[in-house]
């Protein structure tokens, strides 16, 4: 029976490891991550795992022997923050572009320079165009979720790719949550035995040769069967959520819409921040007014035209984002949230805010300030500016 | 183990077919060929980005006949733990066929091995992974057109130190990978050089009977990157190795020995360098002090190498200065 327990949420995307019992691990310390590779070593030292844990000498090697480990034939996991993805960067497109579906918990982290250890989307947001599948989680709960619905998600043969499960920063990796847990032998069912549509480096009577030089005459097919890959993953993470709902009670969607059917000014909001913003539109919904939000889970792929059903009857929307896309027309989100509702029938008036960089917390009032300049607009039929940082020092 | 017969290798299958695309003389290929002979066990590659890498699997064409990986430049060692601990992982846990014996080798250039890699190949020696590490050291960034590495020799021509009116090639003398790798204390390290086939393929079966992570440096010499012709491969390992520029020496459990030792034939280090291109300009009357020093650059290595040789063996002592008539 599944039961309600106290963990952090680096603890409990150890323990959704544990119960997934990787073949393979690599592990390198980065803040605020290492807590989960740390736990997880404590399960291979007690024999709780059968995991092979590769204690690389950096991330790049860890994405490296990630990479080796699951063209072997088996399963593979690993977990890192900001500057360690960074550092991975290159293997990540590799990862992808081998079609390896391994699992990766991000915690996210801001960027250097200047070094900062808290949690903003720079990191994940940097890797967005690598070819791995994003999930976001906006709790403890939804990241040991998301992590056992991954492997799932990943190693499905329409589509064999890397998937990132993403959690912020301290924010939930170092904060304390009741969460449900699922029984080791539930999630051991659910994820199944690692299985390869071709052949494996340890099939040593089937050679196959992974990695080779590809050149203008086949390189951009294998792209494009990348590009059909992730576009068909949005069906799977479907399938898979709803699974995993009929497991544990909690079905999972593309995304989490808030009071927002009606909704005539809404947020868009990703991971932890999420949760804050609830609060806000329940006290504004109180006063009567129209207000809403959605929380997206998946980004990549995104699913644009999803999106836009969702956001096209309101009259003003703010796009959060917790990351810049310097000299962008705003943020990441943004960007993406805009072009998808270009293309409605109707589409609201649209602004973003860059929030919470390195940590910088979002308070309840700042929230209701977006709202109420949404309000304004939603009134007016007209913006301020269009994009801007916010609860920064001019 | 097997034993290293001519008429019975020559039966054997090569595992690295003719017909893939390095450049005609080019040493690696040999190299590689010799050792895939030299295993009786399935065997699964690991190979970092390099000529070795772009010129034999050009999809939709791969002339490996063995499982084989390339994911990046810097990565091969810790691609190769990856696959390796898989091995170990699926094997433990009873989903690997049980006497099944599987071996591991990573290949790479000196760039992907003495510079770029050179991390990724300490750590994977430092966990003791059971594979082999080949490096084939060509002296350069020979894929990418001839950019200096850190093994490039002093003195040599290269388009990132080409030879000038105020620079004369590399300033710098090699990096010694093999000591580096040795101070790892791993189970086995060695020199060896194609043109001592017996000599290459004995020291990779004698490492692959050890379980541990295992190294051999080999030198492969490249036509393009040394300047010389298509058909010098074979003769200047040879010289490489009579001049002592390439010493033959093998490393086991910290015992250092010399395999093969330069006596009549030892040769100055001139007749190594004259045949080559990329040191012609060391031959000019001004740069004399160069051929001077390159030789002072070697008779040190080989007198480090023989105290190796001579601490490990006290009752085989190896006089340095042997051979020597200049």
């Amino acid at each position: 029976m599944p039961k309600k327990v106290a963990m952090t949420g680096n603890v409990a995307v150890a323990n959704a490891m544990r119960q997934i019992n990787p073949d393979v691990c690599a592990a390198y310390p980065i803040t605020p991550s290492t807590e989960i590779m740390q736990q997880f070593a404590t399960f291979v030292s007690n024999g709780k795992v059968d995991t092979n844990l590769v204690t690389v000498e950096s991330e790049h090697s860890a994405m490296s022997a990630c990479i080796g480990a699951c063209a072997a034939g088996g399963r593979v996991m690993n977990a890192t923050s900001a500057n360690g993805l960074a550092l991975m960067w290159e293997m990540l497109y590799i990862a992808a572009g081998n079609r390896l579906p391994i699992v990766l918990s991000c915690v996210n982290r801001a960027l250097s320079a200047p070094i900062n250890i808290h949690g903003d989307h720079s990191d994940s947001m940097g890797a967005r165009d690598a070819g791995w599948i994003q999930l976001y989680a906006e709790n403890a709960q939804e990241a040991y979720d998301n992590t056992i619905q991954a492997v799932r998600i990943g190693e499905h043969f329409d589509v064999r790719l890397p998937v990132m499960s993403c959690m912020d920063g301290f924010i939930i990796s170092h904060s304390i949550e009741n969460i449900e847990v699922l029984d080791d032998d539930q999630v051991r069912k659910f994820v199944g035995d690692y299985r390869s549509p071709s052949p494996v480096l340890l099939d040593t009577d089937h050679p196959a040769t992974y990695g080779p030089l590809d050149l203008q005459d086949y390189y951009m097919e294998h792209k494009k069967a990348e590009h059909e890959a992730i576009k068909g993953a949005k069906k799977v993470v479907l399938e898979v959520g709803k699974e995993y709902g009929k497991l544990s009670g909690r079905t999972y969607g593309l995304f989490e819409t808030y009071k927002l059917k009606d909704a005539e000014v809404a947020l868009v909001v990703l991971n932890s921040a999420a949760g804050t913003t609830k609060v806000i539109v329940d006290e504004l919904r109180k006063k009567g007014v129209k207000a809403g939000l959605l929380k997206p889970r998946l980004f990549r792929p995104f699913p644009y035209a999803e999106y836009a059903a969702a956001l096209k009857n309101c009259s003003a929307i703010c796009v959060m984002d917790r990351a810049d896309s310097f000299g962008a027309a705003g943020g990441p989100l943004f960007s993406e949230f805009r072009s998808a509702l270009y293309d409605a029938p109707s589409r609201p008036l649209m602004i973003n805010k860059i929030y919470g960089l390195g940590g910088r917390d979002l308070g309840l009032n700042d929230i209701r300030k977006v709202y109420a300049e949404l309000i304004k607009s939603a009134e007016s039929g007209k913006i301020g500016k269009l994009y801007e940082y916010i609860t920064v020092r001019q | 183990m097997a034993v290293l017969k001519l008429k019975e290798l020559s039966n054997k299958q090569d595992l690295l077919t003719g017909g893939h695309r390095m450049c005609a003389g080019c040493g690696a290929p040999i190299v590689v060929r010799q050792i895939l002979l030299a295993i009786d066990e399935p065997v699964v590659v690991a190979n970092a980005t390099g000529c070795l890498e772009v010129a034999t699997t050009i999809f939709p064409y791969t002339a490996w006949k063995v499982p084989f990986i390339h994911s990046a430049f810097e990565n091969a060692a810790a691609t190769i733990s990856g696959v390796e601990a898989m091995y170990q992982s699926l094997k433990k846990q009873g989903k690997y066929p049980a006497g099944k014996k599987v071996k591991f080798i990573a290949f790479g250039g000196d760039g992907g091995t003495y510079d770029i890699g050179l991390q990724s190949l300490s750590g994977a020696l430092e966990r003791g992974h059971d594979f082999m590490y080949i490096c084939y050291d060509n002296g350069a960034y020979m894929n990418t057109g001839i950019q200096r590495s850190s093994a490039t020799p002093f003195g040599a021509d290269t388009t990132t130190c080409p030879a000038g009116s105020v620079v004369q090639g590399k300033p710098q003398n090699r990096k010694d990978l093999t000591k580096i790798v040795m101070a790892h204390n791993i189970p086995y390290a060695a020199q060896a050089s194609p043109h001592a086939w017996k000599d290459l393929m004995g020291k990779v079966q004698k490492a692959m009977a050890i379980e541990g992570p295992k190294f051999m440096n080999i030198i492969a010499p490249c036509n393009r990157g040394w300047r010389t012709q298509t058909n010098d491969a074979i003769a200047l390992s040879k010289l490489a190795v009579n001049t002592n520029f390439w010493p033959l020496f093998e490393v086991e459990y910290g015992k250092t020995t010399i395999n093969y030792q330069p006596k009549k034939n030892r040769t100055p280090i001139v007749q190594w360098l004259m045949p080559q291109g990329r040191f012609k300009h060391l031959f000019k009357p001004e740069n004399e002090w160069m051929l001077a020093k390159f030789q002072e650059y070697v008779d040190d290595n080989w007198r480090s190498v023989v105290k190796m040789h001579n601490d490990s063996n006290p009752g085989n002592q190896i006089d340095p200065e042997e051979g020597k008539t200049w």
